[in-house]
């Protein structure tokens, strides 16, 4: 019986070959965008997780220079406000895992007649730690490396890339940074994008000392830029923010009521926000593609109701017949669901063919879950049965007698 | 004594926008098992309506109907679907096939409904074609062949669930006269095997085939070839 009904809605739905195929191209886009789109706001989504699990876990960030401007005056050059007994001393504040003094700039790296541009970072050792970073092959430099300046240098894998090429190992090489001779002891293991894009493995680590030295000569020995600090645990976080901010105004004597001269910020709560930012993102993604599948839903209902009307008579035959109301139902309940599920299929091809598209053109991440599948498959049957039951209601409780007269 | 149908005192109004409009005015009839009447009568005279009560397509305004011993008023939706399907055959004047089909699935359609499985759906399908001679027509659509072919694959359809009465309105209203002839032949082969018929035509001739003539006027039956001799006979 069932089977029978299924093969008269499938024979029906190639009566009207063109009709049929544009309902369900309606259906197909529907599914096709939901898909795309849930592959584009899961793909955001873990990329952002992976810059997240990247920078290291309950972080802070002290920068120079007064709130809010930080950013811009940094640029400028302007004399620096922290140094590294700064650093020391916060490191000995309750609830404080680490420190890390950083400075930063640019460099021209030269091996071999190879060259490259890339961002260097001078740093303590406790840099790696605080960041999670480890090194997949030589060492991380030491502290004894810090008080003589060594040049030594640990390269991202961008850097090894663009210089070395597949064949050399970098570690025990000599490179030039800024002209002066570094030794490669160490290349780090990759982490990917930032949650601000940047490329984190294009870019050199040289001890702190020695960049200040050696590399950025124009500043004042021990200042900083900025430092890294980590908190012990999540819960550790408010107290530490407090009392890193209370212990810097004291340190560089600011009166109550004036500005402070560093701003820290919590690392950990801005990547929070910036996931949350992209949940939400791809909620609204879906949300927008799942309108289309409510028109594809309207667009059968529509096809049935003009079938319904088209087919009166041969309802009437068939009721003549034997068929029960819910045999008309289910006949035409059918058709509607064969089509949204049909269309269904093909639209989450197109998804996933988009995806891919979407990935290979902009390199955007766009990730087509199981469940996004299930979940477009599911909602298609519900939009089938739901818009496809009024019209068959229609066909079923339709007059036999004037079903039969209909013309 | 069992009927197949037996009627009494119906009546049909239609509800129009002047009110009650009344189409059948206590109407009585019983048929016998392998009873073969012709229904005649004027245009409007309410022979269609009739029908298709006692097709249960339709329901009377008053009275009682008993089907093959059902009480049709007392069946649900579902029973008169059961019964279209299994005690009754339509046979209607303008043959009223699915044109989509071909002629196997044609006929085959009342046993989708009364849940025979496919195989065996086609082949009883095929021994009612072969039987009304369109054996060899099997995988044609309605629309390749002729009027009277037509009839035929209905009157196959009319037969195929094994019904005890066949209703036939018109049957030969869209035929000429040659095909007419062959068509009547065929329910009267019908009715030697045993199936009740019921037809409505304008034509004397055709009513001839029949056993027995009823005519209504008026929502009314004014004239029973039964009773007729049983007057006769009393007389
Ligand atoms: N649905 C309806 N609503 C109102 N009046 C109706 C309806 N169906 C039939 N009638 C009326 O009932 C009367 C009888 O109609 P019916 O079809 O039974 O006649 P008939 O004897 O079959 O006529 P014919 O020989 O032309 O087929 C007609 O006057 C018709 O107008
Ligand atoms: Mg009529």
């Amino acid at each position: 019986m069932f089977t029978a009904m299924l093969g008269e809605a499938w024979h029906a739905m190639g009566a009207n070959r063109m009709r049929t195929f544009l309902t369900m191209l309606g259906m197909m886009i529907g599914v096709g965008a939901v898909v795309m789109m849930m592959a584009i706001g899961e793909g955001a989504q873990q990329s952002i997780k992976k810059s997240i699990s990247s920078m290291g876990s309950n972080l802070f960030i002290v920068l120079s220079g007064p709130p809010n401007t930080a950013g811009a005056r940094s640029a400028t050059g302007n004399a620096l406000s922290l140094n590294v007994k700064d650093a020391d001393a916060i490191a000995e504040l309750d609830g404080v895992a680490g420190v890390a003094p950083t400075t930063m700039g640019s460099a021209q790296v030269i091996y071999a007649g190879n060259n490259w541009n890339t961002s260097i970072i001078g740093t303590t050792p406790s840099y790696m730690e605080i960041r999670d970073w480890v090194i997949d092959d030589g060492y991380v430099f030491s502290n004894s490396d810090m008080r003589s300046a060594t040049r030594v240098a640990l390269i991202g894998k961008t850097v090894a890339d663009n210089l070395f090429g597949d064949d050399t190992d970098p570690v025990g090489k000599t490179i030039r940074i800024k002209q002066s001779p570094f030794l490669v002891v160490g290349v780090l293991n990759p982490k990917g994008q930032s949650l601000d894009g940047r490329d984190q493995d294009d870019t050199i680590i040289v001890p702190l000392t020695t960049a200040q030295r050696k590399l950025f000569g124009n500043q004042v020995p021990g200042s900083v830029r900025m430092m890294m600090v980590q908190a012990e645990s999540d819960k550790a976080m408010p107290q530490a923010e407090e009392d890193i901010n209370n212990l810097l105004r004291q340190r560089h004597n600011i009166r109550e009521g004036s500005d402070s001269d560093f701003s820290v910020r919590n690392l950990t709560a801005i990547a929070n926000t910036a996931a949350e930012t992209t949940r939400t993102m791809a909620l609204l993604l879906g949300a927008i593609a799942s309108i289309s599948l409510l028109v594809g839903g309207i667009g059968i209902m529509n096809i049935m109701l003009v079938s319904v009307t088209e087919r009166t008579r041969e309802i009437g035959i068939r009721m003549a017949i034997g068929a029960r109301e819910r045999d008309i139902l289910l006949q035409f309940l059918l058709e509607a669901f064969v089509i949204s599920i049909v269309g269904c299929v093909i639209g989450i091809l197109i998804g996933v063919g988009g995806a891919m598209l979407v990935k290979s053109f902009t390199g955007t991440d766009a990730v087509v879950t199981t469940q996004s599948i299930t979940l477009a498959f599911a909602v298609a049957a519900s939009v089938g049965i739901f818009f496809g039951f009024y019209p068959a209601r229609k066909a079923a409780r339709l007059n036999p007698i004037e079903a039969l007269r209909y013309q | 004594m069992s009927y197949v149908i037996e009627v009494r005192q119906i009546y049909k109004d239609y509800q129009t926008a002047a009110g009650a409009f009344p189409v059948l005015k206590d109407v009585n009839l019983t048929i016998e098992r392998s009873d073969y009447v012709a229904i005649m009568g004027p245009s409007g005279s309410g022979k269609s309506t009739f029908m298709n009560i006692l097709g249960c397509l339709d329901r009377p305004t008053a009275g009682e109907y008993f089907l093959d011993g059902h009480q049709v008023s007392q069946l649900s939706g579902n029973d008169l679907a059961q019964l279209r399907n299994k005690t009754i055959g339509f046979v209607f004047q303008g043959f009223n096939l699915l044109a989509r089909s071909n002629l196997l699935d044609n006929v085959a359609l009342p046993l989708v409904y009364s849940g025979v499985d496919k195989k065996m759906r086609h082949e009883r399908a095929e021994q009612v074609l072969i039987k009304v001679g369109l054996g060899s027509y099997l995988n044609s659509r309605p629309s390749q062949i002729s009027g009277g072919q037509q009839q035929r694959v209905a009157i196959a359809r009319a037969l195929v669930n094994e019904p005890r009465l066949i209703l036939a309105d018109e049957p030969t209203g869209n035929l000429d006269s040659k095909t007419s002839e062959e068509i009547m032949q065929l329910f009267d082969s019908l009715n030697k095997e045993g199936i009740s018929i019921v037809l409505v035509t304008h034509e004397t001739d055709i009513a001839e085939h029949a056993k027995r003539q009823v005519r209504f006027l008026d929502g009314k039956i004014v004239h029973d070839s039964y009773a007729q001799s049983a007057v006769m006979e009393v007389s």
